[in-house]
């Protein structure tokens, strides 16, 4: 069963698509377990997140988290998009049942992954922002 | 709304229930119990068992009335095993049984039991040579679906049941999906056992049986009192098997136009919906349950694909991950030999005896357009094309 917020960002995402000129783009997840999660961000020379963007492959669960996390980050400062936790974007969505949680996971993730993106065109070395491996056994929670 | 889930569940006939009701507040006796008053409950129980055994050509005395489909595929696999145990240990099955027969079995490997699931086919069909393959001295029986929850795909039944009988092996058939919606005579195609479900034909939820034939003994499931001729405890569920009968008379009585009229209406909504690029039926082409479509739809996930078809009033199913509470889509689907990524775009539509003719465009209609929205917003298509990175 999935939340009245769930089902409204699932039936009317927010910020779907590509986005022109957009100068941080990441994508977690892989085909194989369904879920595969694409963020364009436009970010402007203070470090602001002016516009972002999604396109999702994915479950209901996904396509939602997808996007309260791009409203979630859209304005903010790199630094505190860094903070965005999938534990927020689950609460934000006022809840997700427990085998879905993952999606949130996947959802943070993106989000890194754009921002690390962003960080190797700047010439900045991401460290360990974005690792996403595409392997959806080593963090997902719904997986036995 | 237009429910086009018949396969998940059927809305309960209105006759079937009109039927039942009398049975909770005025003929609420208990079939065992020897006065009078209780013998409108215990006539209408064996008036039901006919109707039961008329729609597979078996007799009334060898219908035993259980609580649901999975509790009969869990009584002749447990119970064959366990009291033949002496001849063999030894069970073929399939690959793309419902999980009650595949969890069963599972159990049953826990328990020393030797289990082949055959395989099958792009189309998911069992082969009868990879059956007889299989078979050995130690083989106690052949579990085979009917036809397949997911796929519609209808099995070489009558072949499978011709092998076993000259084999001298004792043949299962679930045919949960199958019962009342296509012909089966268990004389004919020698099927010792056959699982069916009330609430796939118009009867409520909480009501099956298991057909066992006359002369075989098998362990219980459910040991207790006296009912079902000493073989399933528990006091019989009287308004559901006077609705299970119904609906059996009501489903024999209406098969053949039935299956005219379905298969008619899922061969318009097939033809239209594959007109979609890069879509597949999923299934055996002609060889299929009346009312099933089944389909993968490239580049989109099966659930967004049927929580975006309650949107459009859309009742449908899926087999993707995400709708099982795991990482990989149905063993049906990945059994049929797709690929994962292709798998997960699973949609299952069901026609049922209430849809109207003109449901099917309705529907199909609805698939293009979620397709579409959800194309539009998948990183997985571009250019109208799938771009899979594997």
């Amino acid at each position: 069963m999935y939340s009245e917020k769930v089902l409204d960002h699932f039936s009317n995402p927010r910020n779907v698509g590509e986005l022109e000129g957009a100068n941080a783009i990441g994508q977690v997840g892989n085909s194989k377990c369904g879920d595969i999660m694409k963020m364009y961000m436009k970010i402007d020379e203070n470090d602001i997140i002016t516009d972002v963007t999604f396109k999702t492959f994915g479950c209901g669960a996904a396509v939602a988290t997808s996007s309260m996390a791009t409203e979630m980050v859209k304005g903010k400062s790199i630094e505190e998009a860094l903070t965005l936790t999938n534990k927020a974007v689950a609460e934000a969505l006022d809840g997700l049942p427990p085998e879905k949680l993952h999606c949130s996971v996947l959802a943070e993730e993106a989000i890194k992954s754009a921002i690390a993106d962003y960080y190797k065109r700047q010439g900045k070395d991401p460290g360990k922002l974005g690792l996403c491996d595409g392997n959806c056994e080593n963090c997902c929670s719904h997986n036995k | 709304m237009i429910y086009a889930d018949n396969s998940a569940t059927t809305r309960t006939k209105p006759e079937v229930l009109d039927k039942m009701l009398p049975y909770f507040t005025e003929h609420y006796g208990n079939p065992s119990s020897l006065y009078a008053f209780a013998y409108d409950a215990k006539r209408a129980v064996e008036n039901a068992r006919e109707e039961v055994a008329k729609v597979i050509g078996a007799r009334g005395k060898e219908i035993f009335f259980t609580s649901c489909g999975s509790e009969s595929d869990n009584w002749v696999l447990r119970g064959v095993t366990s009291k033949l145990r002496d001849k063999g240990n030894h069970i073929i099955t399939s690959c793309i049984e419902h999980p009650a027969i595949m969890e069963t079995c599972k159990q049953l490997e826990k328990q020393g039991i030797r289990v082949t699931y055959l395989p099958v086919d792009e189309y998911g069909s069992v082969s009868v040579d990879d059956l007889k393959a299989a078979i050995c001295d130690e083989t106690i029986l052949i579990s085979i679906m009917t036809a397949n929850n997911e796929i519609g795909t209808i099995q070489p039944i009558r072949e499978i049941g011709a092998i076993a009988k000259e084999k001298e092996i004792f043949f299962h058939t679930d045919a949960v999906q199958a019962y009342g919606h296509i012909p089966i005579n268990v004389d004919e195609m020698n099927i010792d056992f056959l699982s069916l479900s009330g609430h796939k034909i118009g009867a409520p939820k909480g009501i099956g049986a298991l057909y066992i034939r006359s002369g075989i003994r098998i362990d219980n499931l459910i040991y207790g009192g006296g009912q079902e001729k000493r073989r399933r405890a528990g006091t019989e569920n009287v308004p559901y098997i006077v609705a299970l009968g119904e609906a059996a008379r009501l489903a024999n009585e209406h098969m053949n136009e039935n299956i005219a009229r379905l298969t008619k209406m899922r061969d318009a909504l097939i033809e239209r919906v594959l007109k979609i690029p890069y879509t597949r039926l999923t299934g055996h082409p002609t060889n299929r349950l009346p009312g099933l479509c089944s389909i993968v739809i490239e580049g989109i996930e099966g659930e967004a694909l049927l929580l975006n078809m309650f949107n459009e009033g859309i009742c449908a199913s899926s087999g993707s991950a995400c709708s099982s509470g795991s990482l990989d889509p149905s063993h049906v689907l990945l059994s049929i030999g797709l690929p994962h990524h292709i798998a997960h775009g699973s949609l299952r539509l069901s026609l049922g005896e209430d849809n109207a003719v003109g449901d099917e465009i309705k529907i199909a209609e609805a698939v293009e357009k979620v397709a579409a929205k959800l194309r539009a917003m998948s990183p997985v298509w571009e250019n109208g094309k799938p771009v899979w990175e594997e």
